[in-house]
């Protein structure tokens, strides 16, 4: 080609053709210097930006924190000089939402909010409409924040540099007035962290923090509700103890004598293994050591256990038979960043964990491809490359057909199988059974999507499994997670980044309390009371004897009680009565227990039942740690001043073991933690003044020195099972504990909404969520596909009755397509239809953890 | 559509009275259609843009680039996929050449496209076209459509193997402001068309690849060129630039229309020539035009006396061509309702993304119509005249970067009107703080 030519572009065509002309100077020479008009030209835009702000400062909430306060500030534009005949055209103040007011006319149009709901929390709810001086933020196409999509997670409030967006929890402070004070969301395992914003000792709102795992994200629970349950007039304050049927208040004293007396002299009448402690898997790791602690030392027995065998005790136990460790092998950043392929199995992500389900969102906008396997039609299926949306209960049938296909096709990673997994030939020969054709016709599905499903995963070079409830609360949920830990074996997925098996933990500290032991099976940090050399360990540490045999899951106790063997029980921050399948036999069972003590910040369904009641903490009045679901040991800091007059939680569990007779005793949480790294050696270098140095990241165990920096990725050389190598599990699929029949055709799965939490103990002190949960009624409902509602003449909204074999509850129809024909579903938030009344109490044979997933039911309009 | 006039010199309007249905390929062809891509798949790239260089071919979109080096630095850039886009979205008020030739000749359009796009080995092309013209649009599918069936468009184009193109047709939702790359990339991606991230057309373009944007005059012109020959195209024109433009004349002419001149005719030909405009429709000489469209300048005839109409004797008077438009007023019209209409446009095509041209453009106009109102008082021009300085510097794209071009023009033209305005008796009330 010839030598570049000379572009000849002509001079500016448009741009400045022509200089400033100002009449009103000699000659028309505009007198100011080119600096001059460069440092003006601020001055000139802060005027300008003035000239269109509704100046209220008084009585905005951004009020000393605002970007335009700070310019006007640096150019000493306090007004604007421009004759303004109106403000701009946009519309009146959006206050519809519970949480956040918009107000167009304090808009800078900077974009940020935008930007966050796009990229951050990925949900495009936000864009920037309208033109020229008409520009404004919308939600949606111009609707309502309260009537849009919007999730309220107030991320975008948190990005807004003005008072355009506040929330309504702004109005009534200012910032200089507070402090900051950083801890851990209390509400699902995600551990995002929170800055508590503090005036006068009251908590009055929070705000992201930017937190390892939620990277300045929270969702609507974290950033609005988690805080006020604390202050919440009907917290408990005084022990009660129940005198002729009704509670009398009693001083700690004469209460924990009446407790220690009780337990003791059923202790000495029934034996130690007549007691039993549930453990509470929303409180910090330390308090849940304590409790086991009491539980064994001062009881003498191993019957004690926590939340996690009604949810994700499967995972502890499969995950920990097929690799050696239950829990999550990556981080979310990892799983969520620059991976090919993300399949997810059973887990409602955007609404049981919603921050991470932003980051999956993040994910497939950046290219990843999403596989859900779900029996409903999550939200996350709409951005989804495949979903399966197979019948309720055929995970097993389901995994071991993509695994046929992944053998039968040599995707299957033969070098890590021969190398690193014992028990393959064994697996392989039972899947051979399980073609997709055979598959697809027990789970509902087609071939195809099986076969096509398969090859994703297994041809992707970074893919992980996440997996929650949908796995585990089966009557085979330990099958299913070992079913989940096969495939990932099968191709060589992990222990490796961006790939691994990632079981989404339900509660904050369900992980935590799962570790310190509060198990009938293990002692803290697993350590297998079967292996001969636990028992002498802590017998050593604690400086007593204990009790040699394994104890009974929760889920065995309370049967146990109606049936004599148990005869007293401590209940730590646990409501059974509303969290247990099958609440008519629940509340049998807990009437027939001699002695029933309850732990509480409330009086709830459970607590109403004990004999005796004593006070606790909330998470904000305590110095601890919980440890989330991707095993990070992350700080709770005490934000607020114990209510009056309550004792520190694990005091109480000390009294109560001292006073049985018990060797125990602790001054502090951090004394508490020391205990526990000398006992468990994955926590062996985590100590309250080593996580000071991780305000942000934590500490992931095993981490097991001082100097260790924690593990990020498990397993990543030899797996932590003895021997070093994972095991294949041989697991025929069988069909659910309960089908549906001509009686009760329709299959309920039960689970989570966005907006409240398991009993909602904490979501429903917040007003504002109570405006948008159960469908904005605040009230049950059942999922009902329209094809059946058309059938049974039940529109959206009304009255339906929902029986199954062990109960009958009245709930409100939600009808759609978001769970297939002949199945339905329901949250068990809502005390006005619990669908635990419903809910099949028989267990997998593992884990001990309950179907909450498949039972069956029938469902009959009322009328009015 | 105003009437057409045709000069000797004809060559992008030549065909324009002989179709009867312009979209029909063979009519096209009878009339010299398609000799210019014939010409260029027999030529050297070198050879082809050497005829361009010579040609002189200035870009009739109004930015004035040189087509010679913008085709060779897209030829040079890097990347396997190449874009050519056809910008008609044609925005500026009184500029209709685009529209004349997308209804009246769109195949010449399609042809100019085809050769940039086998000069640059480019597959895919864009009509990027507003949607307020629907017909305009359904002719150019047709004529697209009949290209296509007559091979000279799509794959294996004039029987060369490897020879592809296709031209697919995006409605733009309407902005003055899509005239500028920054906004127009953005919009034919699907996104919104307001200017984002700069673009660099020659480096990450249309969906990141290297893009060759003109508007349909530019595009039209080069079938022309490889027919006449570099050095003869160069001739019809000027020295600084060859060819002729399409130049649109409204507002107060006795013959308001679209015409084709010759780069370098008089002014005073096209403002008051029978062929031409033909002066004023009351007869009274004109007191001010406005040339290159609302971005551009106002200008007096009297400066304009000894003014070609080129490039450089344009930019000599701080005017420019830009995309040919001609706006004439006579004295029964003042300067600040003439610009008050002006500024008007700017806030109504302000895209809003940036404080400068969202709320500037209106301070402006509110100003203007305080001067309409007679109700300044002393400082209030020097207000005004700083105001419109700092918007021009400090919008984001060249939209509201021209604001002042017609204000500060017209308040140097007519400096009386404005004065007129104010009471001077009045206290100055305000002290300009920038």
């Amino acid at each position: 080609m010839a030598t570049k030519l000379k572009s000849k572009t002509m001079p500016t065509q448009y741009g400045r053709l022509v200089d400033c002309f100002d009449i009103e100077a000699e000659n028309g020479q505009d007198e100011r210097s080119r600096s001059e008009k460069k440092t003006a030209a601020r001055r000139f835009l802060v005027d300008l930006q003035l000239s269109d702000h509704k100046i209220e400062c008084f009585g905005c909430p951004s009020n000393g924190n605002c970007q335009i306060q700070q310019d006007a500030l640096a150019t000493g534009i306090y007004r604007t000089t421009f004759d303004v005949p109106k403000h701009s055209t946009v519309g009146a103040m959006d206050t519809s939402s519970p949480f956040i007011d918009y107000d167009p006319e304090k808009c800078i149009l900077c974009g940020r909010c935008v930007s966050a709901c796009h990229l951050k929390q990925n949900r495009n709810v936000l864009s920037i409409a309208g033109r020229g001086f008409n520009t404004q933020v919308a939600a949606d196409f111009g609707n309502k924040i309260n009537d849009s999509i919007c999730e309220s997670c107030g991320n975008c409030v948190f990005a807004c540099p003005t008072g355009a967006l506040t929330a309504k929890d702004h109005r009534k402070y200012r910032d200089w007035e507070t402090t900051k004070m950083q801890t851990t969301c209390p509400y699902c395992g995600s551990g995002c962290q929170i800055n508590m914003i503090v005036r006068n000792g009251e908590i009055v709102d929070a705000e992201p923090a930017n937190g390892a795992a939620n990277k300045n994200m929270l969702c609507v629970k974290g950033r609005f509700a988690a805080y006020r349950f604390a202050a919440s007039k009907d917290r408990l304050t005084k022990p009660l103890i129940k005198r002729n049927g009704k509670f009398e208040k009693a001083s700690w004293d004469e209460a924990l004598d009446y407790v220690a007396n009780r337990f003791s002299q059923l202790k000495a009448d029934y034996g130690a293994d007549s007691l039993a402690g549930f453990s509470c898997s929303r409180s910090i790791n330390e308090d849940n050591y304590a409790l086991q602690k009491m539980v064994r030392v001062g009881f003498g027995t191993n019957n004690v256990d926590n939340c996690a065998r009604v949810c994700h005790a499967p995972s502890v136990h499969g995950l920990g038979t097929t690799l050696g460790s239950g829990a999550m092998t990556n981080t979310v950043k990892d799983i969520t960043t620059d991976v090919d392929v993300i399949l997810l199995i059973g887990s409602n992500t955007t609404e049981a964990h919603p921050v991470i389900g932003a980051q999956i969102r993040g994910a497939v906008r950046n290219g990843t491809k999403l596989i859900v396997i779900d029996p409903r039609k999550i939200d996350l299926t709409n951005i989804a490359t495949l979903h399966l949306q197979q019948k309720g209960g055929t995970n097993v049938a389901l995994l071991n057909g993509m695994m046929n296909v992944i053998i039968n096709e040599g995707l299957a990673d033969e070098k890590f199988i021969a190398e690193r997994t014992e028990g393959y030939e064994k697996m392989k020969a039972l899947v051979a059974d399980y073609t997709p054709e055979k598959v697809a016709k027990i789970c509902g599905l087609e071939p195809t999507e099986i076969i096509k499903a398969a090859e994703m995963y297994a041809r992707a070079d970074k893919a992980p499994i996440v997996y929650c409830l949908g796995v585990t609360e089966h009557s085979f949920g330990t099958e299913g997670v070992m079913s989940i830990s096969n495939l990932a074996l099968l191709v060589g997925k992990v222990g490796k980044p961006g790939c691994g098996i990632n079981p989404l933990r339900g509660q904050n500290n369900v992980q935590g309390a799962c570790d310190m032991g509060c198990s009938p099976f293990d002692l803290p940090g697993y350590q297998k009371l079967n292996d001969p050399k636990t028992l002498p360990k802590f017998e050593k540490a604690w400086g007593t004897k204990l009790n040699p045999d394994i104890g009974m899951t929760s889920t065995q106790v309370l049967p146990a009680a109606k049936t004599g063997k148990i005869k007293g029980l401590f209940i730590f921050g646990e409501d059974p009565l509303v969290t247990d399948p099958n609440t008519s036999a629940v509340r049998e069972e807990l009437a027939s227990l001699d002695f029933l003590v309850v732990h509480e910040l409330f009086m709830t369904e459970t607590a109403q039942m004990a004999d005796v009641v004593l006070p606790g903490l909330s998470y904000l009045e305590k110095e601890g740690t919980f440890t989330n679901t991707e095993r990070r040991v992350q700080r709770v800091h005490q934000v607020m001043k114990p209510l009056s007059g309550v004792m520190d939680d694990f005091k109480v569990f000390c009294e109560i073991a001292k006073r049985m007779g018990g060797k125990m005793d602790f001054a502090t949480t951090s004394d508490i933690m020391d205990e526990i790294a000398a006992v468990d050696p994955a926590y062996g270098g985590i100590s309250f003044d080593r996580l000071k140095a991780h305000p942000n990241d934590g500490l992931q165990w095993p981490c097991t020195s001082p100097t260790d920096p924690g593990t990020p990725i498990l397993h990543v050389d030899r797996f932590t099972r003895p021997g070093g190598k994972a095991v294949f599990m041989t697991l025929p699929y069988e069909a659910p504990n309960e089908l549906p029949n001509d009686d009760y055709p329709f299959m309920l799965c039960t689970g989570r909404e966005l907006y409240h939490y398991n009993t909602r103990a904490y979501s429903e002190r917040t007003p504002g969520i109570r405006e948008k949960a159960g469908k904005g009624r605040d009230l049950s409902y059942i999922e009902i596909n329209q094809i059946n509602a058309a059938e049974m003449g039940i529109s959206d909204g009304d009255k339906v009755r929902v029986s199954s074999r062990r109960g009958t509850i009245e709930s409100y129809a939600a009808v759609g397509d978001v769970v297939q024909p002949d199945a339905a579903f329901m949250t068990f938030h809502f005390p006005d239809g619990n669908s635990n009344f419903l809910t099949n109490p028989a267990t997998d044979d593992i884990a001990k953890c309950p179907d909450y997933k498949v039972c069956a039911i029938k469902i009959e309009p009322v009328k009015a | 559509m105003m009437a057409t006039e045709q000069t000797t010199n004809a060559i992008l309007t030549a065909r324009f009275a002989k179709m009867t249905n312009p979209a029909e390929v063979p009519t096209y062809v009878d009339l010299a259609g398609y000799q210019g891509l014939q010409k260029a798949t027999t030529l050297d790239t070198a050879v082809l843009l050497n005829e361009l260089e010579t040609a002189g071919l200035i870009s009739r979109s109004g930015t004035g680039e040189n087509i010679a080096a913008q085709w060779q630095a897209l030829a040079k850039a890097k990347g396997q996929t190449k874009y050519v886009v056809c910008n008609a979205n044609e925005g500026e008020p009184g500029s209709f050449k685009d529209k004349a030739l997308i209804q009246k000749d769109p195949l010449a359009v399609i042809e100019g496209m085809t050769i940039a796009a086998y000069f640059l080995k480019a597959s895919q092309g864009y009509l990027y076209v507003q949607g307020e013209f629907p017909e305009f649009i359904e002719n150019f599918a047709t004529a697209l459509n009949n290209a296509k069936a007559a091979h000279y468009l799509g794959t294996n184009i004039l029987g060369i193997p490897g020879f592809n193109f296709d031209i697919q047709i995006m409605v733009s939702g309407g902005g003055y402001v899509e005239n500028v790359a920054d906004a127009m990339i953005p919009a034919l991606e699907g996104r919104v068309g307001k200017p984002g991230r700069k673009v660099n057309l020659v480096k990450r373009g249309l969906y990141g690849a290297p893009t060759l944007v003109h508007d349909p005059e530019t595009f039209a012109n080069i079938p022309v060129i490889l027919r006449l020959g570099g050095s003869a195209y160069r001739d019809l024109g000027a020295k600084d630039a060859g060819g002729t433009i399409l130049v649109s004349l409204s507002g107060q002419f006795q013959h308001p229309g679209l015409y084709e001149v010759a780069l370098g005719t008089p002014v005073q030909d096209i403002l008051y020539q029978a062929d031409y405009g033909g002066g004023s429709t009351t007869g009274k000489p004109f007191k001010f035009i406005h040339v290159g469209g609302q971005a551009g300048a106002l200008a007096t005839p009297a400066q304009l006396v000894d003014c070609a109409y080129t490039y450089s004797d344009f930019h000599a008077q701080h005017l420019t061509i830009g995309c040919g438009v001609i706006v004439a007023m006579d004295d029964s019209v003042g300067v600040v309702d003439y610009l008050e209409k002006v500024a008007a446009f700017y806030c109504a095509e302000s895209c809003g993304k940036c404080l400068a041209g969202r709320v500037g453009s209106v301070r402006i106009k509110e100003q203007l119509q305080k001067f309409q109102r007679h109700a300044g008082v002393p400082g209030d021009l020097r207000y005004f005249a700083h105001t419109v300085d700092h918007v021009a510097e400090r919008s984001l794209c060249p939209v509201g970067q021209s604001i002042g071009n017609a204000i500060f023009s017209g308040m140097k033209l007519f400096p009386d009107e404005f004065k007129q305005s104010i009471n001077w008796d009045a206290p100055e009330t305000k002290e300009v703080p920038w």
